[in-house]
């Protein structure tokens, strides 16, 4: 059996895997918090819960209306999306004008909100999402035996990260969300609709908590309290990345999780503390964070 | 003749502080009006309430017969106004291109990129520098060259010339007579009265939030003492 530091190389890629996987999610999740912030000012405490909302959305369509874990991930986000555009519009909106703990208390409200409301129709436990057939198999790769709808969730996250950092460094519209970010009433006083944006953008951050929704149900449990278990973590990524910063949320969060799959297999008792020692350190040695900008 | 811009009665608020108390003026089509005053008399909330961007405001405002009291920031650009502020706003996270490209084109009759460039060579040179690495003349062209891509009719330029380089000065006016040539409608802030009086048809004189004093260029000379006093310079 060849052996890496004293351990298996099946272990330890089986880890890296692992490790990735959770990175994908990390990374998905962390980007739509950074979107949020980055534009809206609002720390968006209700992420966790459009995760897991997005989640049962995929799973209450497969059982009740037999809707494809395929067009779930397009369905689920578009749903998930639009209702949060319609709680930004109705009540978030409200609330830029005042201290922005207000949003972060409201979007925490919300997020118990919805967590006890899922509890209280589907019970606290897991109900599992069947893997789509067509993820349902594996290939041997020699040293380690790769599940492809695992291998998914990684391509998957990273296409969308990917496609998300290119609308907004790349495009029209991206120069508009960051000069809106930069200075929110000159881009208004250009004739563009900011209020618009911030929806969009809120809709946005809240459809990609939803994207990782559905591309965690059938790796996870779908679970009310699946939202509140990520989300600490995902904050830690953030912090770590620099508030507000797309590529930094996007490589912490890779990097983070694959951290934590690479301390379960060296020193498993550190592993769920590994990230938070992490963002303590960062925070010691650089406060805005490994791409934030300091000052 | 029916002015372009009409204002009556302006009154204006930061917060609880009451800071324009029944400005009225008109800026008829193709004309180059200029705001003088000392700091802190009411300019700038000027062109900042007929823009919209002060919201806590009474009074009319109205740009080739809308109302503009009622409509919200993003409509006022679209109603033919493009506002340049002191600050020039160049944004950091943009490169020049994307600052130029950024405000929407609103109406036809905009300078195409290639008329900007030629207007304001250095932009074209520069494209794909960061915006704030523009010296300050620089920046001041690109705030006022994006705002000419949008075929806006109005300008209210807020103190185009503050502290830039004499050079830069004339160039900021070889540009403003060019546009007034080109029939674009300006409102001016300026302290430079010097400056102002190479580019403008018409005065205001603003004192403690309201116009004081109102007179055509013709008349600079008569009131240069007048002048003087009231803008301590």
């Amino acid at each position: 059996m060849t052996m890496i530091f004293g351990i298996p190389v099946q272990a330890l890629l089986g880890q890296l895997l692992v490790g990735l996987i959770n990175g994908s999610f990390y990374a998905l999740l962390s980007l739509g918090l950074a979107v949020i912030f980055g534009l809206l000012r609002v720390i968006n405490f209700a992420h966790g819960a459009q995760y897991m909302v997005g989640a049962f959305v995929a799973l209450l369509g497969l059982k009740y209306l037999g809707i494809p874990y395929w067009v779930a991930l397009v369905l689920s986000p578009l749903i998930v999306g639009a209702v949060s555009a319609l709680v930004e519009r109705t009540m978030l909106s409200r609330l830029y004008a005042l201290d922005p703990l207000y949003g972060l208390l409201f979007t925490f409200g919300l997020a118990l909100t919805l967590e006890g409301g899922f509890r209280w129709v589907f019970g606290a436990s897991g109900q599992p999402y069947p893997v789509p057939a067509s993820l349902n198999w594996g290939v041997n790769l020699g040293f380690m035996f790769l599940p492809v709808g695992r291998a998914w969730v990684i391509v998957a996250s990273l296409v969308a990260c990917l496609a998300v950092w290119a609308l907004i460094e790349k495009t029209r519209l991206g120069a508009t969300l960051r000069a809106a970010t930069e200075n929110p009433t000159l881009v208004q006083s250009f004739g563009i609709n900011v209020p618009l944006l911030l929806t969009l953008t809120y809709a946005l951050g809240a459809g990609l908590a939803a994207l990782a929704g559905v591309l965690a149900a059938p790796v996870y449990q779908v679970s009310p309290l699946m939202g509140s278990n990520i989300i600490i973590v995902v904050f830690a990524v953030v912090v770590v990345g620099g508030m507000g910063s797309i590529l930094g949320a996007i490589l912490t969060g890779y990097m983070l999780g694959v951290a934590e799959g690479l301390t379960k297999v060296f020193y498993p008792e550190a592993s769920n503390i590994v990230i938070f020692v992490i963002m303590a350190i960062v925070l010691i040695l650089r406060p805005a964070g490994l791409f934030g900008k300091e000052g | 003749m029916t002015p372009l811009l009409e204002v009556s009665d302006l009154n204006a608020w930061y917060g609880e502080s009451h800071v324009l108390h029944g400005v009225t003026m008109t800026v008829a089509e193709g004309e180059t009006v200029c705001i003088l005053g000392r700091n802190g008399m009411g300019k700038t909330t000027t062109l900042r309430s007929i823009m919209g961007i002060v919201r806590k405001r009474t009074g009319r405002i109205a740009f080739a017969g809308q109302d503009l009291m009622a409509m919200p920031l993003h409509r006022t650009a679209r109603a033919g106004l493009g506002f340049v502020p002191e600050e020039r706003g160049i944004f950091a996270t943009l490169t020049v291109e994307e600052n130029l490209m950024l405000p929407p084109v609103t109406a036809p009759g905009g300078m195409s990129i290639a008329e900007i460039h030629d207007l304001f060579p250095n932009l074209r040179e520069r494209r794909n520098s960061p915006g704030t690495k523009l010296s300050g003349g620089e920046q001041q062209m690109l705030a006022m060259a994006r705002i000419l891509r949008t075929g806006a009719r109005c300008l209210l330029l807020d103190e185009p010339t503050e502290g830039l380089a004499p050079v830069i000065i004339q160039a900021i006016g070889d540009v403003l007579r060019t546009l007034k040539a080109r029939g674009l409608t300006v409102v001016l802030v300026e302290q430079n009265f010097r400056f102002a009086s190479k580019v403008a048809d018409r005065f205001y004189v603003m004192d403690h939030g309201v116009m004081t004093q109102e007179f055509p260029v013709g008349d600079l000379e008569a009131r240069m003492g007048m002048l003087h006093e009231t803008l301590g310079v």
